[in-house]
């Protein structure tokens, strides 16, 4: 499950330029077991994190069987579309927490992942804890908190037929659900809408997150992704509109 | 995928099978509302004439139209790669079914001076066929890595140390596929050279990640190698240390590493 490993930010553009703004709304921290070694009272252990989490106003919180605070709904009414239920559903996921899987949970801050590591920690609770971030932000969170990291994981960009990749902005907002739940075609839709007025960026993220299958899907950044999208909007233009492909000395890379 | 398309002859909304990866997206994402197909259709077509617009929700199913289909081998296999919950029977993960260093402090499956790979075809959302996926094995194993034997497309290589795969279903798409190699950290630019290489004769996208494991001060040595090498080392994962074994009898790290299998 490397869902969420490979989060597209202009960093990965074919140039991104000396001030490629740093993503500072986006962290993921995870929870994951492993078969007889530490998976016994797994459940108890995942909803200890799930609630640990909750006590630090993250975005989106999940569980990797059952989906995130936002789901689809089975028995809808056409009013629907006029009054759709937009809330999070925290209980729902913690509820649903029932034996392996992973759980994780999305912070807007890097303060609120600080003091939800630190939390972590003391809480000793056993099963294996990452966090899906930029690595100098983990880094630095790491050291603040007294932890020494244990191993490193790089995402070190696309290969391949990237011509075949969608726009920049399409792909920072469809790569927040690494598992690809969130297609390119609707994440394009999505931005349309929002440019056409049709929705604002919180119903457009909220539709976006409702696919996405483990709950890791930001939400805040995807609204204000989106919002960057609208005519005029103030925005960093670095990636935007741009192909992630290009042509230089290895026309297969995206970095 | 693009597999869903609303035919001009019958009208009717259509999936191409062969672009199709079973993901089961558009029947598990949907909202549903289960109106008649009939009351749908005829309030379509009078918007239609009327050359309105209906602006629903876009992420309703008016009349829950999609229902999953029984799969047979060698399809089958599209679902558990493509489908996020449906966990791979050779490792019991979730996901793409890979646990990576996600775990390394309660396995220790990548040591002090190895690195390890994850290659993963398809992704983000162009989807790969298996023949694609051996074509890097093949170039892999000729360079005399280790496949992760923990890893769902190891388990369907014929033979682990020419990195073939299962002729019957090397035509089957997924939505991605991860292969999982580990190397002595000094390899790591020559495994990195292998990929790019044959990255540009996939018809299909690579994304790859490189992990290490850390020095008791969390140092480590792989990023100032990335960015020597011209790779970015911006973004990636950071297993904080926090695992422990806590079933009995199940041993430290690295005699666990033998036996566990990571969910």
């Amino acid at each position: 499950m490397t869902n969420t490993l490979h989060r597209y930010s202009e960093h990965y553009a074919r140039e991104p330029g000396e001030d490629a703004s740093p993503v500072t709304d986006d962290y993921i921290v995870f929870a994951m077991a492993s078969k007889g070694v530490n998976d016994d009272d797994l459940a108890a252990k995942y909803r200890a994190f799930l609630k640990l989490a909750l006590e630090h106003d993250p975005v989106n919180i999940g569980d990797a069987t059952h989906g995130g605070w936002l789901r689809p709904q089975r028995k809808l009414t056409p009013v629907n579309h006029w009054r759709r239920e937009r809330r999070p559903d925290p209980e729902t996921v913690l509820r649903g927490v029932d034996g392996p899987t992973t759980v994780a949970a999305v912070f807007d801050t890097y303060e609120k992942l600080r003091a939800f590591v630190l939390a972590l920690a003391k809480a000793d609770i056993g099963v294996s804890i990452n966090i899906a971030a930029p690595m100098d932000a983990a880094q630095r969170c790491c050291r603040d908190v007294g932890l020494a990291r244990h191993s490193v994981e790089y995402s070190v960009g696309f290969r391949g037929r990237v011509e075949r990749l969608p726009e920049a902005r399409t792909l920072e907002l469809s790569t927040m659900c690494g598992h690809g739940m969130v297609s390119a075609a609707f994440a394009r839709k999505m931005l349309d809408w929002v440019r056409e007025n049709r929705r604002t960026p919180a119903e457009a993220a909220a539709y976006m997150a409702r696919f996405c299958s483990c709950g890791v899907f930001n939400t805040r950044r995807a609204e204000r992704l989106l919002e960057a999208a609208r005519p005029g909007a103030d925005r960093p233009a670095a990636g935007q509109g741009d192909r992630p492909g290009g042509s230089d000395s290895d026309p297969t890379a995206v970095r | 995928m693009g597999a869903i398309a609303v035919s001009p002859a019958i009208n009717r909304a259509v999936v191409d099978a062969d672009a199709c990866v079973e993901c089961f997206t558009c029947h598990r994402g949907m909202s549903k509302e289960h109106l008649n197909p009939t009351f749908v259709r005829a309030v379509r077509g009078l918007a239609r004439l009327a050359r309105f617009r209906f602006d629903p929700e876009p992420d309703v199913c008016p009349t829950d139209a999609i229902v999953p289909e029984e799969l047979a081998w060698p399809r089958i296999v599209r679902r558990a790669f493509s489908d996020p919950q449906v966990p791979h029977e050779s490792t019991g993960i979730h996901g793409r079914g890979t646990a990576e260093v996600k775990t390394n402090d309660v396995t220790g499956r990548v040591g002090t001076g190895e690195a390890g790979f994850v290659v993963e075809f398809g992704r983000p959302g162009i989807g790969a066929r298996f023949r694609d996926i051996e074509r890097m094995t093949t170039s892999l194993a000729a360079l005399h890595v280790a496949f992760e034997p923990m890893n769902p497309v190891t388990t369907l290589m014929t033979d682990v140390a020419r990195g073939t795969i299962r002729p019957d279903i090397l035509g089957e798409k997924v939505l991605s596929a991860i292969v999982e190699i580990k190397v002595p950290f000094d390899r790591v630019p020559e495994v990195l050279a292998c990929v790019r290489d044959v990255a540009r004769r996939l018809d299909t996208v690579v994304a790859v990640g490189v992990s290490t494991r850390c020095h008791p001060d969390g140092s480590e040595p792989l990023r100032a190698l990335l960015e020597r090498e011209g790779y970015p080392a911006y973004r990636g994962k950071t297993n904080l240390g926090l695992g422990r074994v806590t079933v009995a009898g199940a041993g430290a790290p690295g005699k666990a590493a033998a036996a566990a299998r990571p969910w």
